[in-house]
């Protein structure tokens, strides 16, 4: 094929959508998984990979939400079930369970940690000011574990602040 | 044209480090007529000067100076080589170190220390020097500085002359460069000589022929217009005079002539390093100076720490890398059209490969393996001061210095190893009197030795002296009420008491040693580093100290035990024995504890599931294993369920993305990818006890267990 026609196949801009994929426009993305019914989000850029439920090692006298820790390439993760911490729905295990694993830099020095969801979702693209306050009673998920809710068709997905997920044992420790 | 010097800091502070250990170790061998030493030290202190200078640390370019001066006089043979000039010479190498680390850390230094040493230089200077050239020296270097305070606001004008040497060019240099960074200072005339010019036909391009008269109006002062010909000082005729003012002209010559005599060093030096550079760091130089010296202190204080690794290591990488590419290439062709009769191939293939994975594991552990030369340098100064100290004589051998030992474990083991050797020399070496009295000789010996054994390095601190007193050591045990006074002891339990904290048996307290201070911290470090210590001693022939030491902090020599579901390393240096239970050796004391009588000790036994909260089959003493493991000389039986294979394992840290664990000193990754837990024994230890100690939460765990498991 000649690179001029290459060109011509090119679609000129508005011409036609591409379909299935909402074209990145402006915004911040998240990435939105499911803890059973309740949606939420994290940032998207935080997300290091997502992979499947694998048995991991236990951590001697951990809390009960702390899974243990696995090996993604030659890193030692450790596994949060965040149902199990936020209290929400069944913490089963089957094929469908999946691990985000997240890192969040905090002055040079990286942590990262995967987190057990039920399901992962979709991608958002949400503009700042979509992002609403959450309100500040109620529920199992702690407020300082919440950056704000967005609105989505008739759902509601909580957004979860990275940094403090990251520090999960610590207050695991303070408790 | 100005270029950030600061990035060069580093090496120069690493490179005057090591100038620095040189110097000091050529001191102490120093003798006189030794020319060839002088001119090594001379060199060292030199470049040091140099370095220091273009970074801007004028304390250290200063003090330098003036060690360099009595180096000097030395290397011309105008002065004699005596002990009292080396003494001085050595508290002068202390004072560098503790200058250029105050540069480093951009902060205040001893001052009294420094000033002292510098009285004793400049005294020794005029003292035993006719000519009082140097003591003029002295005198400039501070006239220069207060002369730097008092012309920095007001615009002055300098008249510069300035001859370089025909051969300056081929150091590296460059007028032009200079005359550059002087029209940075301030407004600048230049008029150049060209009588010396010869004809066309004789002028050899590589020469200069010609000399300048520079006018100068600038803030600057004259320090900083001699920090731009730093560099080119000693290959010049340079005059500096301040306009209507014909005093500093003479003192700025003055300055010049002791170090104007031919110097190879520097001349060497300059050739060596890429001419380009060198030109760069003088051009932007005294605009550095001020961006170094406000440089914020949080910034100064970061520490590189690099380690250098001989080519010859990297090239064995390289080839080692390459085989493994072709083995990788090998299989993969062969993975691609694979039939059963190639399986042969395929085995040899990956046999090839376990050799190349674990040649390529060993050299890359080589790459972090440095000789002990390292730790032990800095012995022969330390032995030669206590010797001054403590009146005693005394020789130091050093032997196996190119045995190497993994970085991380020669920086920790640096400070125990003082240690043992003060107290070698405070405790071990007896006074001369005594020594000859002992039919001895008067000079003691004290004799460093390292070698490898197995996967260990072992370090042993041996003296000649009056050896270890067992029944003082006991008697001093009894006293402190350590052991009880009927027990019955063989001479390595004895002589273990003396890493008891508190304890000391020297009649006299030191200020080299016999607080009591130390041993015990000695060991701590040394079990920390997952090693050991061992004394051996004979009365009246000497002692000797032995360190056994694993090789590398990343690499463990573990046993895997199966408790549940769940896998753990124990590391092989604590384990003492694994073995069955049998039954009529056990014995319950204090309610719930049982112990297990081996041979004529009772072990506590831990059992491991309890301790973690697992669920197992093997709950019951009899059918399950025990693992005797030994630490802070405490045994205590690990219960577990089964023994797996013996293996070396790769320590990963929790720590990085989770948090210190107890009774878990690690993790690691074992040959199916599965994560496994290396078990920290002192820290299950601490763990029982404490547990023991807060009973309600013991009897609750206990009975948690009871009801999972019924």
């Amino acid at each position: 094929m000649d690179i001029q026609d290459l060109a011509v196949d090119i679609p000129a801009e508005g011409e036609h959508a591409m379909e299935g994929i909402d074209f990145i426009t402006s915004g911040e993305q998240y990435l939105t998984f499911l803890l059973a019914n309740e949606q939420y989000a994290v940032d998207i850029l935080c997300v290091e990979e997502i992979r499947s439920w694998e048995v991991p090692t236990k951590i001697p006298n951990a809390p009960g939400y702390i899974k243990g820790v696995i090996n993604m390439r030659g890193v030692i993760v450790p596994i949060v079930d965040l149902r199990l911490k936020f209290k929400i729905g069944e913490a089963n295990y089957q094929e469908t369970t999946v691990v985000i694993v997240l890192t969040y830099n905090v002055n040079d020095s990286s942590r990262t940690i995967g987190f057990v969801v039920d399901a992962v979702s979709d991608v958002l693209n949400v503009e700042t000011n979509e992002i609403q306050n959450s309100p500040a009673f109620g529920g199992c998920v702690q407020p300082q574990y919440i950056d704000g809710l967005i609105n989505v068709g008739k759902n509601v997905v909580t957004l979860l602040n990275v940094e403090q997920l990251q520090k999960v044992e610590q207050h695991a420790a303070t408790h | 044209m100005s270029v950030d010097l600061s990035q060069f800091i580093p090496s120069f502070l690493e490179e005057s480090f090591e100038g620095l250990e040189l110097m000091e170790s050529s001191l102490l061998d120093l003798k006189a007529g030794d020319h060839e030493t002088i001119h090594s030290i001379f060199r060292a202190a030199h470049s040091i000067k140099g370095g220091a200078g273009t970074f801007g640390f004028e304390s250290v370019t200063e003090f330098t100076h003036l060690v360099e001066t009595l180096l000097d006089e030395m290397r011309d043979g105008r002065r004699e080589v005596d002990p009292k000039d080396i003494e001085i010479l050595l508290t002068s190498v202390d004072c560098m170190r503790l200058l250029i680390e105050a540069a480093r850390d951009d902060e205040e230094y001893d001052e009294e220390k420094v000033n002292q040493t510098t009285r004793q230089l400049a005294q020794t200077l005029v003292n035993e020097d006719g000519t009082g050239e140097s003591s003029a020296s002295v005198k400039n270097s501070h006239n220069n500085a207060s002369a730097s305070d008092n012309d920095t606001e007001q615009l002055s004008t300098f008249k510069i002359h300035f001859v370089p040497e025909h051969n300056l060019a081929k150091t590296g240099n460059d007028p032009l460069f200079l005359f550059n960074a002087l029209a940075d200072l301030g407004e600048l005339t230049t008029i150049a000589n060209t009588s010396e010019l010869p004809a066309l036909t004789d002028i050899d391009p590589q020469e200069l022929y010609l000399s300048w008269d520079l006018t100068l109006t600038t803030t600057a002062s004259e320090a900083d217009i001699n920090e731009v010909f730093e560099w080119v000082e000693d290959e010049c005729h340079l005059e500096i005079t301040k306009a209507g003012d014909d005093n500093s002209a003479e003192l700025a010559q003055a300055e010049q002539e002791p170090v104007e005599v031919e110097e190879p060093t520097q001349e060497s030096q300059q050739q060596s390093s890429p001419p380009l550079p060198v030109e760069a760091d003088e051009v932007a130089q005294p605009a550095d100076i001020q961006k170094s010296d406000s440089k914020p202190k949080a910034k100064a204080k970061v520490e590189v720490s690099s380690i250098r690794v001989g080519v010859d290591k990297v090239d064995s990488l390289i080839n080692l890398v390459g085989e493994l590419v072709i083995t990788q290439s090998m299989l993969s062709e062969l993975g691609s059209d694979f039939q059963m009769d190639k399986l042969e191939r395929l085995t040899s293939g990956l046999e090839q490969l376990l050799q190349n994975t674990k040649e390529l594991q060993e050299s890359v552990m080589r790459i972090r393996m440095l000789p002990i030369s390292f730790a032990f340098n800095r012995f022969p100064r330390l032995v030669h001061d206590l010797a001054n100290k403590t009146g005693k004589e005394m020789e130091l051998v050093i032997k196996g210095e190119q045995t190497e030992l993994d970085k991380t474990v020669m920086e920790q083991i640096g400070d125990p190893l003082v240690h043992l050797v003060r107290n070698a020399v405070d405790h071990g070496i007896e006074p001369s009197e005594v020594r000859l009295a002992n039919g001895k000789s008067a000079k003691g010996t004290i004799a460093l030795d390292a070698y490898h054994q197995g996967g260990n390095i072992v370090i042993e601190i041996a003296d000649d002296g009056g050896g270890i007193n067992r029944e003082k050591v006991f008697a001093k045990a009894v006293e402190k009420g350590i052991v009880e006074p009927n027990s019955t002891l063989n001479d390595s339990q004895v002589f273990d008491l003396l890493f008891e904290p508190g304890f000391s048996t020297a009649d006299q307290v030191t200020d080299i040693s016999g607080r009591g201070v130390g041993m015990d911290v000695v060991k701590r470090n040394i079990q920390s580093l997952g090693g050991r210590i061992q004394v051996e001693s004979t009365i009246g022939e000497g002692s000797c100290f032995k360190v056994n030491l694993p090789l590398t902090l990343a690499i463990l020599d573990g046993q895997l035990v199966k408790v549940g579901t769940e896998t753990y390393i124990i590391p092989l240096i604590s384990i003492v024995e694994s073995l069955q239970v049998d039954k009529e050796l056990l014995n319950k004391v204090s309610g719930d504890m049982t112990l297990y009588r081996l041979r004529d000790e009772n072990v506590p036994i831990l059992p491991v599931y309890q301790l973690f909260g697992l669920t197992t089959d093997f709950t019951e003493i009899d059918n399950a294993l025990l693992v005797v493991v030994e630490a802070d000389g405490q045994k205590v039986g690990l219960m577990v369920d089964h023994l797996l294979a013996q293996q070396q394992v790769v320590i990963k840290s929790l720590k990085d993305n989770y948090q210190q664990v107890i009774g878990i000193s690690g993790a690691t990754i074992l040959g199916d990818g599965s994560v496994a837990m290396i078990l920290d024994i002192p820290g299950m230890i601490q763990m029982a006890l404490s547990s023991a100690q807060t009973n309600p939460t013991n009897g609750k765990l206990r009975q948690r267990n009871i009801r999972e498991h019924s």
